[in-house]
């Protein structure tokens, strides 16, 4: 079978002895549910000498919390959000994006913290050392080519997590701590597709939890996964909506998709919708806004052309939906 | 609990707890790993191998490369092209080059990277067109025409004369897409070598007689020093049925280092050992005359071989000689060609040869009858070939039900009132056809038995059957244990099974072409019937005490042995024995499927699946035989496909990236047993592993025709293809409403 290769395991029991050994570590990595830098691990993309285990922190960053704003802990697994009664109640696009991640086992394992800094994923580097060779590498690791973008100096590997568009759609910030201290951040800020890194994390820093403002509450949410089969794939494509609708007509709305390039790309340019009747044309306009913003790339081992094709109809599909839907629970 | 009940599989409680032992779970003190070093090219000439880096490593104990293995082997004897370790010329990215033992896999593996090739890389020939087009690159040695591993071109009848005076014809392109087995274990496989010089090997095979075999060639040790033994298996499909490159490596290493060795490949090595479904191309024409009755059947086919032969020069004679029933045909030709081609080697997988142009024909035939404005289910029931005929090829059918399986399909998918009336995106398609009940002709010609079964009775009443026969999981251990009971009228659970070990059981040939439950059967039934009559003259109140009488009348412990003998059967030409089988199966199908024609997004929504076994000798077996073998026809319909870049090298060869449906993406299943009682089969019994796959495929494309109107001819059906067809038909129709 395949193996891992040997790595320390550093086992602190809080936040603070957490960063502490990243910072110690240089080109340490962080394990929180192993479901995805495990395989990676074992793929050889990772020259990664210390692993800083996150079990022992379970206690302090497994909380969900509805003071004023929704808050909760890094550690909290994907599976629990999903089923978790107060996000159904105020994030449920975020609990459906989270019964859309991989498989039940891979949820019980899978953290919030964990699919929000999941690494990108391309069909070019997720792959054995000996396939990478024989490929001839790629830029992201052991390389100097894109196999994806002829002549691409930047990696385009796709942001492959469900969570994040959600989140990004419904203005959601995280918590970042390191041994400086502590900062907040837009999550909207935190990736970057500067094709090195794909969040603006240092090495030492570690993402300890997001907060959902509470107007997220009362915004209709809808969230849609494109994927070849009803579990375990990572997405295809990922599209989350919020939608603040006001007697019928918009106040404002925001539209994440995901699974493109390194980064879940916000739909720029909605604010002229606000005021705008919540209805089926809006719907069309959203989809075709979509379509035009994003560039599927063979980066995904699905067709870019066809999910091109195909976005306009899921944005307008999960639009329609999510306007039909009542506002969530303020 | 005997023949025609429900008794329990005899493996699955050990498999459900996770006390039964597979190949990789044995382990010995001593023993060492061993990982094979792959080639990163799809063709290459090696100019030097150099070993010492990784001889050097620590924790190395031994490496070995192909001059230490030259012999060459295969399973078919005509085509024996392959070796452990090439030593002058790689095939395919992922064939294998050096081996290394240490003490352990992480050890191993690191010092692969140590070993050095000098290659010499040469273009690549990836697609059978363009190894027609290149004969002047040579894949493979063997090869006597450029790079043809078998051409077969048969005719019966004036097909040409025929198609010429026909009503309705259908004649398009079809393509199949290659496929693999995916089966839950890997291969793996132990070897031990004893202080006497005699070789154990433990591997996850479905055919340890020709493993047996091809060690002592390749070893140049004597068969009678060798034992194979088959643990318990992880699932086969075709996928094991070659002897591989790391039974050779452990067997070789083993001796080599005076230490048990062991190699257990990883996901992505299973990929390259393949073996899987052969791409096809398929230029086929049905015709029909004016009654709808199929007055010819004409198909050219390419197949994509990959680097090695396999069961190869079998596949390019399958590919036509299996589609002769369950219906008629006036006059049948067929250009198979199966080429090499530098990637992993295809093989047989469930169905082998004879799934990709049952799609095709399937869809031809609707497609044919629907000009004619004949119901599909009509049409087939029209052309039935009917019981005790021959086919156009001069197969001899026996039992035929057929149209059994066709009545239930109909009924059960309330098709009468509903086919062509599901309204848009939603529509329903019927196939059939079918298959082998082993085949007449051993693979390699030999006059001796192809199934042997010894039973022993002991004075406690316990029966012990020895079997060579490989249980994949298709159960024959516990069909075996059902003949047992029936005819010596004991308890099933006192019946052992000793199964799949050289020493210990009978020769049995193997796991494939759907021959085991068939021939082992008879030979066990042979071999039971013989100890019964003793048993029956003896008497007693007891099972036991039968026993006791009768091995105290004998004067010697009871046994006896049953074999099945090979028949003379098939046609009176070259390659006439070929499909030729001693029973076939047929099948019939109905899928229901709907369609999102804004994405092209489709889903099977049910399958309702008839499958005539001739007497199914354990029902949930037989049922178990029918849902795994249509699950996988429409996970190649849905989205299995073997896919390679530019150089030959295999996209994402992972469960992640080679995607299988999972319970979710399965459709809805039912299942109906027929029970044509054939007289060649054990009880009446035919198979039932192999031949319910074929029609779930056409039955979808022809369930995908009535719910939207197109007709799709590529697997798989991707939903871009569905959305491209959609697209070309309104396009269509919107030039027609324009009048251009």
């Amino acid at each position: 079978m395949m193996t891992l290769p040997p790595v320390e395991v550093l086992r602190p029991s809080s936040v603070a002895e957490a960063v502490e050994a990243l910072q110690k570590h240089p080109g340490s990595r962080v394990l929180a549910g192993g479901t995805d830098i495990v395989p990676n691990l074992k793929y050889g993309m990772y020259d990664t000498q210390h692993l800083v285990a996150l079990r022992g922190l379970s206690k302090e960053l497994r909380y969900v919390r509805l003071q004023n704003d929704l808050h909760l802990g890094a550690l909290c697994t994907i599976d629990q959000l999903a089923h978790d009664e107060t996000i159904r109640r105020c994030a449920p696009a975020l609990a459906e994006a989270c019964s859309q991640v991989a498989g039940p086992q891979l949820r019980r394992m899978g953290t919030l913290g964990g699919n929000l800094c999941l690494d990108t994923r391309c069909v070019y580097i997720n792959q054995s050392y000996f396939w990478r060779n024989a490929l001839g590498f790629c830029l992201k690791k052991d390389g100097t080519v894109c196999h994806v973008v002829a002549g691409g100096q930047r990696c385009v590997a796709a942001a492959s997590n469900d969570t994040a568009p959600v989140l990004l759609a419904l203005g959601a910030t995280i918590k970042i701590v390191s041994p400086r201290g502590e900062r907040e951040l837009p999550l909207r800020d935190f990736y970057l597709a500067d094709g090195i890194h794909n969040t603006v994390l240092r090495p030492d820093e570690l993402l300890t939890g997001i907060r959902l403002p509470k107007d997220a509450f009362a915004k209709r949410q809808g969230f849609a996964k494109l994927r070849t089969r009803a579990a375990i794939d990572f997405p295809s494509l990922n599209m989350a909506v919020a939608l603040e609708i006001e007697k019928g007509t918009v106040k404002s709305v925001s539209l994440a998709v995901g699974a493109l390039a390194a980064r879940p790309a916000l739909i720029k340019g909605l604010d002229d919708l606000n005021g705008q009747k919540a209805d089926a044309r809006l719907a069309e306009e959203l989809a075709r806004r979509a379509h035009k913003q994003c560039k599927p790339l063979t980066n995904i081992g699905v067709d870019p052309d066809w999910r091109r094709d195909v976005l306009p109809v899921l944005v307008r599909r999960m639009v329609l939906r999510a306007a039909a839907t009542a506002a969530a629970a303020s | 609990m005997s023949i025609g009940d429900r008794f329990p599989k005899v493996d699955g409680p050990a498999k459900a707890d996770g006390s039964g032992v597979y190949a990789d779970d044995i382990s010995f003190p001593r023993i060492l790993h061993a990982k094979i070093l792959r080639s990163p090219h799809a063709n290459a000439r090696i100019r030097k191998i150099d070993v010492s880096g990784a001889s050097r490593y620590p924790g190395v104990v031994a490496t070995l490369t192909g001059d230490e293995l030259p012999v060459k082997y295969g399973v078919i004897p005509w085509t024996q092209d392959e070796q452990a370790l090439a030593t002058d010329h790689v095939r395919f990215v992922g064939d294998e080059v050096a081996c290394v033992a240490a003490l352990d896999e992480r050890t191993a593996e690191e010092a692969l990277a140590l070993i050095e090739v000098d290659y010499e890389v040469l273009p690549a020939v990836l697609t059978p067109e363009d190894a027609l087009a290149h004969p002047e690159i040579k894949v493979n040695e063997r090869a006597k025409v450029g790079n043809i591993t078998k051409h077969v071109n048969l005719q019966f009848g004036d097909v040409d004369a025929e198609v010429a005076r026909a009503t309705a014809i259908a004649s398009q392109k079809y393509r199949y897409a290659g496929s693999t087995h995916v089966p839950i274990e890997p291969h793996c496989a132990v070897a031990r070598a004893d202080a006497d010089g005699n070789l154990t090997v433990w591997s996850s095979t479905q055919i340890p007689h020709y493993v047996h075999r091809e060690l002592s060639r390749v070893l140049g040790l004597s068969a009678s020093k060798i034992r194979v033994i088959q643990p318990l298996l992880g699932g086969a499909f075709g996928g094991k049925s070659d002897p591989f490159a790391l039974e050779f490596c452990v067997a070789k290493l083993a001796l080599k280092t005076g230490r048990p060795v062991k190699i257990l490949y990883t996901r992505e090595e299973v990929f390259y050992a393949h073996r899987g479904r052969h791409p096809m191309n398929m230029d086929l024409t049905v015709a029909l005359d004016r009654d709808g009755r199929i007055a010819a059947v004409d198909n050219k086919i390419l197949i994509d071989g990959g680097a090695y032969a396999s069961f190869g020069l079998v596949t390019a004679y399958y590919a036509g000689q299996l589609l002769t029933g369950p219906y008629r045909f006036g006059t049948y030709r067929f250009d198979s060609y199966r080429m090499y081609t530098n990637k992993p080697p295809c093989g047989p997988k469930r169905g082998h040869g004879s799934v990709q142009p049952r799609f095709a024909f399937e869809v031809a035939l609707d497609e044919a009858a629907e000009k004619l404005g004949i119901d599909p289910i009509e049409v087939r029931r029209r052309n039935f070939i009917g019981e005790q005929v021959e086919t156009v090829n001069g197969q001899k059918i026996t039992s035929n039900g057929f149209l059994k399986c066709l009545e239930l399909v109909e009924q059960a998918s309330g098709w009468k009132e509903r086919h062509g009336k599901l309204g848009p995106g939603r529509g329903l398609g019927v196939a059939g056809s079918m298959y082998i009940s082993g085949t007449a002709y051993p693979v390699y010609p030999n006059e001796m038995p192809q199934s042997g079964i010894l039973v022993k009775l002991d004075r406690s009443g316990r029966v012990t059957v020895f079997s060579g026969a490989s249980d994949i999981g298709q159960g024959v251990n516990t069909l075996l244990c059902q003949i047992a009971a029936e005819e010596l009228g004991c308890d099933p659970h006192e019946v052992t099974i000793v199964a799949a070990d050289t020493d210990l059981t009978p020769v049995d040939l193997g796991a494939y072409s759907s021959r085991v439950t068939f021939m082992a059967g008879l030979a066990a039934r042979e071999a039971c019937q013989k100890l019964a009559a003793k048993l029956h003259a003896a008497g007693g109140s007891t099972f036991a005490e039968a026993c006791q009488r009768a091995e105290a009348e004998e004067g010697a412990p009871l046994a006896a042995v049953g074999g099945y003998r090979t028949q003379k059967l098939g046609g009176d030409y070259r390659g006439g024995t070929i499909g030729a089988s001693p029973a076939y199966s047929f099948t019939a199908h109905v899928a229901e499927v709907s369609v999102d024609e804004e994405t092209g997004i489709w889903k099977v929504e049910k399958i309702w699946a008839a499958h005539d076994c001739g007497k199914a000798l354990n029902p949930s077996l037989v049922e178990g035989q029918i849902e795994g073998s249509v699950y996988m026809g429409a996970a190649e319909a849905q989205m299995e496909e073997m896919v390679y870049d530019a150089k030959g090298l295999l996209f994402g060869p992972s469960l992640l990236d080679y995607r299988i449906p999972t319970s979710v993406d399965t459709p809805d299943l039912e299942s109906y047993i027929v029970e044509s009682a054939d007289p060649n089969g054990p009880y009446g019994a035919k198979e039932a592993g192999e031949g319910p796959l074929h029609p779930a495929i056409p039955a979808i494309a022809n369930a995908i025709h009535d719910a939207c109107g197109i007709r799709i001819r590529e697997l798989p059906f991707y939903p871009q293809r569905v959305l491209a067809l959609l697209r070309e038909k309104a396009s269509g129709l919107r030039r027609q409403a324009s009048g251009i």
